[in-house]
């Protein structure tokens, strides 16, 4: 073979390669760590979490009693937790720091109080 | 002090014994000079939270309001009307309950000398039956009247459990600001902030945004609002934006702790940060003269 001949070869055989690693790429994404919370009158369970940088994670919310809140202002992110059903809340840190979440449907006397803390590390 | 002339004169004495903020608008109003007649005053009170107990936070929870309306009671010129910007009750899961302490603060500000009386809800008041109990007391959640050239519009903020004015109301809002010329003169009075002041602490409205934007079609707009228990100021374009200071207990600024926490009481300074607030609408220019006054 030519040397020019290897050279195309080469050259094809990385292009082939960069083609099938797109959708390889693709399903190579990490999946989302699952964090479920609970919700009741009037806190969250857990209600601190610690979180990594930029490590997706997906929220499982359920309410124990009343349609509550989850909501994160920092990250605008945010749900509402009917009781009976799962809600998700995806997002990915992209922020080092303390930050709230808190329910931001009133849902009864001490509905003030009802927070938590996310800490985001390194 | 019985005419608008002694009001005015009032006011540039009034660093004595509050604090004297002017709230100027976009523009002047054009065409035919102010007469006296159409400047006046209101009484905005706010947040009185009748029913909340806590000794190290009020521990005169049962006179605060009653000394409030004493000192309203006692203003030398008496307001052309009387304004509550929500919270009247403080929070109780009992639907009873909660009626029963709409019912005593109704028979307590029942107590003010000027009758012209109007009120809106606070989250603590409605938030958890969408306005019902409130609506048995003291009618619509949001309306609109005019006094002396100047429109006002009570927008609700607080019936929806999320904070949302929601698209009926804003429909509604929109179809009223239509009918008002370019450059009316418009009071603006909600409960909650309109602008994101600090979603972390709950104080904003889910789509306060798009009423900013309809209020922005308009020149000279101001709202008066309460929720947040003391004073701030703040601008969106040319809409100044004014919180009132409570009558049950004061909050912290903004950011300057983790928790929203009330203030405790401070045997030193009994009832400070509390209070309420005359406001002088004068015509030209379109501003309005904000004096602070203490509960006592």
């Amino acid at each position: 073979m030519k040397p020019r001949r290897r050279m195309l070869l080469r050259a094809s055989l990385a292009a082939g390669v960069a083609a099938a690693a797109g959708p390889i790429a693709i399903l190579a994404q990490p999946k989302p760590r699952i964090i479920p919370i609970q919700a009741r009158k009037f806190t969250y369970e857990p209600a601190e979490l610690t979180l990594k940088l930029n490590e997706p994670v997906l929220f499982q919310l359920t309410s124990a009693d009343v349609v509550m809140g989850f909501s994160m202002p920092d990250f605008k992110v945010r749900g509402t937790i009917i009781p009976g059903q799962v809600t998700e809340v995806a997002m990915t840190p992209n922020k080092l720091g303390e930050f709230f979440f808190l329910c931001d449907v009133f849902c009864g006397s001490g509905h003030e109080n009802m927070e938590g803390t996310m800490r985001v590390v390194a | 002090m019985h005419s608008p002339v002694d009001r005015r004169e009032f006011l540039k004495l009034a660093g004595l014994g509050g604090v004297v903020l002017v709230s100027g608008c976009a523009s002047t109003m054009g065409g035919a000079s102010a007469s006296a007649d159409e400047e006046f005053y209101f009484v905005q009170l706010s947040d009185p939270h009748w029913g909340f107990e806590g000794p190290a936070i009020n521990p005169d929870a049962q006179g605060t309001l009653k000394k409030a309306v004493a000192a309203v009671n006692g203003l030398s010129q008496q307001p052309d009307f009387i304004m509550f910007t929500g919270d009247l009750t403080h929070t109780t899961d009992d639907p009873k309950e909660r009626r029963r302490r709409l019912a005593e603060f109704r028979e307590i500000v029942g107590q003010l000398k000027v009758k012209d009386v109007r009120f809106m809800p606070g989250e603590h008041d409605a938030s958890l039956d969408n306005g019902k109990a409130f609506k048995e007391f003291f009618g619509p959640t949001h309306y609109t009247f005019d006094h002396k050239g100047v429109h006002f519009i009570v927008v609700d903020n607080v019936s929806d459990p999320m904070a949302a004015i929601g698209d009926e109301q804003l429909q509604w809002l929109k179809a009223d600001l239509d009918k008002q010329p370019r450059d009316a003169r418009i009071v603006v009075f909600t409960h909650r902030p309109l602008f994101d002041l600090y979603p972390q602490w709950d104080w904003a409205t889910t789509d306060g945004a798009q009423a900013i934007a309809l209020l922005q079609t308009h020149d000279n707009v101001t709202v008066f609002y309460g929720h947040i228990h003391q004073e701030n100021h703040f601008m969106t374009g040319n809409i100044a934006h004014h919180s009132a200071k409570g009558l049950m207990f004061a909050l912290p600024v903004a950011r300057s702790q983790p928790k929203r926490l009330p203030i405790p009481w401070d045997a030193a300074a009994p009832y400070r940060g509390l209070g309420f607030r005359e406001v002088d609408a004068e015509k030209a220019p379109v501003r309005y003269a904000v004096v602070e006054r203490p509960v006592v």
